[in-house]
């Protein structure tokens, strides 16, 4: 229904009354505006907590011993915790349906030299799971495999920033380095997303650790990565049944922290998803508070307007307007004003957006703010809706008054 | 052209009524020049504005046009009054912020001409009453007397049956009067019923037939001179 008279009507209309129309479409344009700037910021708060936990797999778990700081069936406190192959396989054996991947990891420290070139490295010694755990990338060659892991062969995978301390430019692959003392074949060079300190190590296999350093079967930690297909709390209370078997089979205080703990990545997920959930649920809470009141300013405006214009109503219906003609005039208008400015205050809103970007990460966690389409077709919604109530409450009202008494009016 | 048959009319006032029209009984036929007169309070003001389908009556029966007016919805209303009523109004009621030629086009905007059509017809209408050279001004831009004459020319642009004409000479001095009432005249003489609502005996002593209201009834209805000489 596209009625070109009509138009000209309203724009003759918002022209001959630019204050007002300036005035209520303000109200839009800055509720919207406030409305979009702060969804972009939570996203952005958002995006930073996905990245911040993007280092590692979502669904990793982690095994860790320390010292004793309860006494337990007559074990003294501050005795020292071991894990050893055994507990590697009991859990392996005991949990299978829930684990995807699995790895020990041993941390060594140790000089790793080529020709000239020396320098002290991070070495971890691990299971070939690790490299899913860990996410790690291989640029060349390969990772770890079980049958170095069988074998308790002398290989090690080297890290990218490695590579280029020790060779530079040069060829890396199939070289022979010296690891403390003993000369390891390089099968991989890899890189992490996780940052430089997570390129500058090397991984070697976990029996050629035990082997050669103590010739025992001790591991530091044990890494797993859950089932994914396990819910949230389902792999939280598997996690918490892991602690307290381990516990149980090595003569550790059921609630002994310090002794064993088992760090799980759900219980981080669930809580940082309980806290978007709530910043969440308070964005919309307040941005939806702006948006009501922009409404109600906009209405103000309409329902002062259509009291200014009752005598020009009175004129038009004693010339032959209908009601429904006046209504649609005034509905139309406010739908127009209410629209232009509330794109206006979403394109200014997005651009400011646009112009943070990422410059606000590193002191407020704010990386790359936006809103989703979703929202902005939702907030277009409002919009039009809201500028049909503020229009069409007041000018029905106005429409009815006879227009005896509308002439009336001054 | 217009019956109106013992047509009562009260307004609430709180818990009481007040009773402005007791009875009127008028006829007025095609091609008539009529006044009403009466003081303030008289009822006249009512009258025309149920004549013009602006108020709604109590009681009796009017005919406009040989239609019996009754339980009217603003939409029906609307259609009549752009149909068969012109208006003219004490204070103008120019749209302020439309130049004089986008007022008399108005109606016809009402009556779903198109544009380029009614701003000829406006256009010509404005001539008429000799305002060409003003039709791009606003309404402030005009004096008082051109103001009415931009009003009587809005009234007659849908070439209604009727023109009412509400103390049109109301605000304005003895010359431009004299001007507005030549106008209504030669309206009237093309063949166009007009009734005038007024106060003074000059202007009413200008038109053919004059009803006296007073208290809400009728009290004389006579012939003019004017009618005589004709």
């Amino acid at each position: 229904m596209f009625d070109l008279d009509r138009w000209r009507e309203i724009f003759q209309s918002i022209n001959k009354n630019r204050l007002r129309s300036v005035m209520s479409g303000f109200t839009v344009a800055f509720a919207i505006l406030l409305f979009t700037l702060l969804f972009g910021i939570v996203s952005g708060l958002s995006n930073s907590f996905n990245n911040a936990f993007n280092d590692d797999a979502k669904n990793s778990m982690k095994v860790r011993v320390w010292k004793t700081s309860k006494p337990y069936k007559g074990l003294q406190t501050g005795r020292r915790i071991q894990l050893s192959n055994e507990e590697y396989n009991y859990v392996k054996d005991e949990y299978a349906n829930k684990i995807e991947y699995q790895t020990a990891r041993i941390y060594k420290n140790f000089t790793i030299k080529y020709k000239n070139e020396v320098n002290n490295y991070n070495i971890r010694a691990v299971n070939p799971d690790h490299q899913f755990l860990e996410k790690t990338i291989i640029d060349e060659g390969r990772y770890l495999n079980e049958s170095d892991l069988k074998g308790k062969s002398k290989v090690i995978v080297i890290g990218r920033l490695v590579k280029k301390d020790l060779f530079g430019e040069k060829q890396a692959l199939g070289k022979r380095v010296n690891v403390n003392g003993s000369s390891f074949l390089i099968i991989g060079v890899f890189s992490d997303e996780g940052g430089d300190n997570e390129e500058r190590i090397a991984y070697i296999p976990v029996s050629t650790a035990q082997m050669m350093y103590g010739n025992n079967d001790h591991i530091g930690q044990i890494l797993l990565g859950y089932n994914p297909d396990l819910s949230l709390n389902a792999a939280i209370a598997f996690g918490h049944k892991m602690e307290r078997d381990l516990r149980k089979k090595m003569n550790i205080h059921p609630d002994d922290q310090s002794a064993l703990s088992v760090q799980n990545m759900a219980e981080a997920n669930k809580g940082v998803g309980m806290f978007m959930g709530a910043l969440y649920a308070i964005v919309i809470l307040v941005g939806s508070g702006t948006l009501i009141a922009g409404i109600i300013g906009i209405s103000n405006i309409m329902i002062f307007v259509i009291k200014e214009r009752t005598k020009e109503f009175g004129i038009r219906k004693a010339l032959g307007a209908k009601p429904a003609s006046i209504v649609g005039m005034v509905v139309q208008e406010s739908v127009l004003i209410t629209t232009i400015a509330g794109y206006l205050g979403l394109s200014l809103g997005t651009y400011i957006l646009t112009l943070i970007e990422d410059s606000l990460e590193a002191d407020y966690f704010i990386k790359d703010p936006s809103v989703s389409p979703i929202i902005v077709l939702g907030a277009t919604v409002v919009l039009v809706a809201s500028g049909l109530i503020a229009g069409y409450l007041p000018a029905k009202k106005a429409a009815n008054i006879k227009p005896i008494v509308a002439l009336r009016a001054d | 052209m217009i019956k109106i048959e013992k047509l009562h009319k009260s307004y609430p006032i709180g818990k009481e009524a007040l009773h402005v029209l007791k009875g009127i009984d008028l006829h007025i036929k095609e091609g008539e020049f009529v006044s009403i007169m009466g003081s303030s309070g008289s009822g006249k003001s009512t009258l025309l504005n149920i004549v013009g389908l602006l108020d709604e009556h109590d009681k009796g029966d009017y005919f406009l046009n040989g239609q019996l007016i009754k339980n009217l919805n603003e939409k029906k209303a609307a259609i009549l009054r752009n149909k068969f009523l012109g208006f003219v109004f004490q204070s103008f009621n120019l749209i302020s912020y439309k130049t004089a030629l986008e007022n008399v086009a108005l109606p016809l905007y009402y009556k779903g001409m198109k544009r380029k059509e009614r701003l000829i017809v406006a256009m010509d209408y404005l001539d008429k009453v000799g305002l060409k050279d003003w039709a791009n001004h606003l309404p402030n831009e005009l004096s008082g007397g051109q103001k009415q004459r931009v009003a009587i020319a809005r009234a007659l642009v849908t070439k209604p049956k009727v023109v009412l004409a509400d103390e049109p000479t109301g605000a304005l001095d003895s010359t431009t009067s004299d001007a507005v009432m030549d106008l209504l005249k030669d309206i009237n003489n093309e063949g166009m019923t007009v009734f005038v609502i007024t106060h003074e005996e000059e202007i009413a002593a200008q038109t053919s037939r004059i009803v006296r209201l007073k208290d809400g009834v009728i009290i004389s209805d006579e012939l003019t001179k004017v009618a005589k000489v004709i």
